[in-house]
């Protein structure tokens, strides 16, 4: 006999579902007055002076943006560091379009271990009707040198790896993220 | 913030905030107590789930870490969805939910933002997607949200919302639930997951409950009854604890070369 092994479960996800708005940003779907700001609505850096604007949707199967998810981001400031009080976001896709639309400071690197940095990341997070445990991925920036991110660097099928990549594409940065199929973005386990 | 044990863990490096220097690196994520991506049952999940495996790994400063969230935000009537969109009372069976968020190894989790909303007790949500048939309710919005406190306990005033059809299959019908979202300290342990009620025989019926394989894990989104919790001439009380993922409490934690 041994001892037994009192690790309890993480509790289930279930999926986020249609009204995922009523409870995370209320004001954006006109349930107004309860709170005085949808949480994560501001920019995670609203003091930086020097900011980058940053665009995409989340795509499904059948290349159909999502017009009813949730993304979150959270990511260290210029400097490379995590600072409790900024650095996250939260934006509810558009009604119409599917587009999100973060305007933030381009993240410093982090460490991964005493030798080894992480290439410049937002960690990002998606919830939504049908996606029954919320999607974790990252975006990077293709005018950074992301050579020797660990993350990065475990991705076996090396043409996956623009799909974690943002691309410039005039004044702003382009990223769509796709839940399935052609083009399909790395998620992670992590 | 310090974790239970008081313990300083010496991490390979450097650059963690004040907040989380105490905090080691995630459990892996046991996908076997989750519901399946893909499940068919609940036709939405079809399009909008991966089809590729996804990209295993430890956690790394970026997810240990997480946005820290103050009381000072939460304004008197946030957790009491019973009063707080109008000042007048909704209607419906008046019910307490509360519980405790700790982690996998039954630390107290203090400083969890849990974030709800729910239907009305008809069954109709404030959202101008729903199009069904039961009434709004004039002084029901239908969101809450509180912060666990030193002992990881947290407490909302609601009403028990109704159970609602929705189109998936010709007549499938939610059980009554209440959405909970929660921010743990870091933002690998971030989750959304639905509370349901003891006793509602929608329960075992619900395909979305069903995209968890094994009912034996399902059930504990269940809350019992808690009579103890009941006030009197009040209101009902159910209780719903809630496991976060755990973490690594070590004095050594270095990466090895290569990983
Ligand atoms: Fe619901």
């Amino acid at each position: 006999m041994v001892q037994k092994l009192e690790t309890f479960h993480e509790t289930p996800s279930q999926t986020a579902g249609p009204y995922v708005h009523i409870g995370c940003t209320p004001n954006f779907i006109g349930v107004e007055g309860i709170y005085s700001a949808d949480l994560g609505a501001a920019d995670p850096f609203p003091d930086a002076g020097d900011t980058i604007t940053l665009v995409g949707r989340v795509i499904d199967g059948t290349g159909t943006p999502l017009r009813d998810c949730m993304v979150e981001f959270w990511q260290a400031d210029g400097g490379g560091r995590y600072r409790p009080g900024q650095g996250f976001a939260r934006r509810p896709a558009d009604a119409e379009t599917g587009e999100w639309r973060l305007v933030t400071v381009k993240p410093g690197r982090v460490p991964f271990s005493d030798k080894v940095m992480q290439a410049p990341h937002i960690a990002v997070w998606i919830a939504a009707r049908g996606i029954n445990l919320g999607l974790h991925t990252r975006i990077y920036f293709e005018d950074e040198d992301n050579d020797g991110d660990p993350l990065l660097g475990r991705i076996e099928l090396r043409h996956r790896v623009p799909t974690l990549v943002a691309r410039r594409d005039g004044g702003v940065y382009r990223h769509d993220i796709v839940l399935k199929g052609e083009g399909e973005t790395v998620f992670l386990d992590i | 913030m310090p974790d239970e044990t008081g313990t300083r863990i010496t991490r390979g490096y450097t650059g963690y905030p004040e907040t989380h220097a105490a905090m080691g690196s995630l459990y892996q994520r046991d996908f076997g107590q989750h519901p399946l991506p893909y499940s068919p049952g609940y036709k939405t999940t079809v399009a909008r789930s991966p089809s590729l495996p996804l990209l295993s790994m430890p956690s790394t400063i970026t997810e240990e870490t997480g946005p820290v969230f103050g009381h000072e935000m939460l304004a008197d009537l946030d957790n009491d969805l019973t009063c707080n969109f109008t000042g007048r009372p909704a209607i419906g069976e008046r019910i307490i939910v509360h519980g405790r968020v700790t982690d996998q190894e039954r630390r107290p989790q203090r400083g969890v933002l849990i974030e709800v909303w729910q239907a009305n007790a008809g069954g109709r949500y404030r959202h101008r997607k729903d199009g069904y048939l039961a009434p709004l309710d004039p002084d029901f919005g239908g969101c809450g949200r509180c912060i666990t406190d030193d002992e990881g306990r947290y407490e909302f005033h609601t009403i028990k919302p109704g159970a609602y059809p929705w189109p998936n299959g010709t007549n499938d019908w939610r059980p009554a639930h209440i959405h909970f979202s929660i921010f743990g300290t870091g933002f690998g342990q971030r989750l959304i997951t639905q509370m349901y009620f003891e006793g509602d025989p929608l329960i075992p019926r619900c395909p979305i409950i069903a995209t968890i394989p094994d009912p034996k894990v399902a059930e504990r989104l269940v809350a019992p009854l808690d009579m103890a919790m009941a006030m009197p001439m009040d209101s009902l009380a159910y209780r719903f604890d809630i496991v976060l993922r755990g973490r690594r409490q070590t004095t050594f934690e270095n990466r090895m070369e290569g990983l």
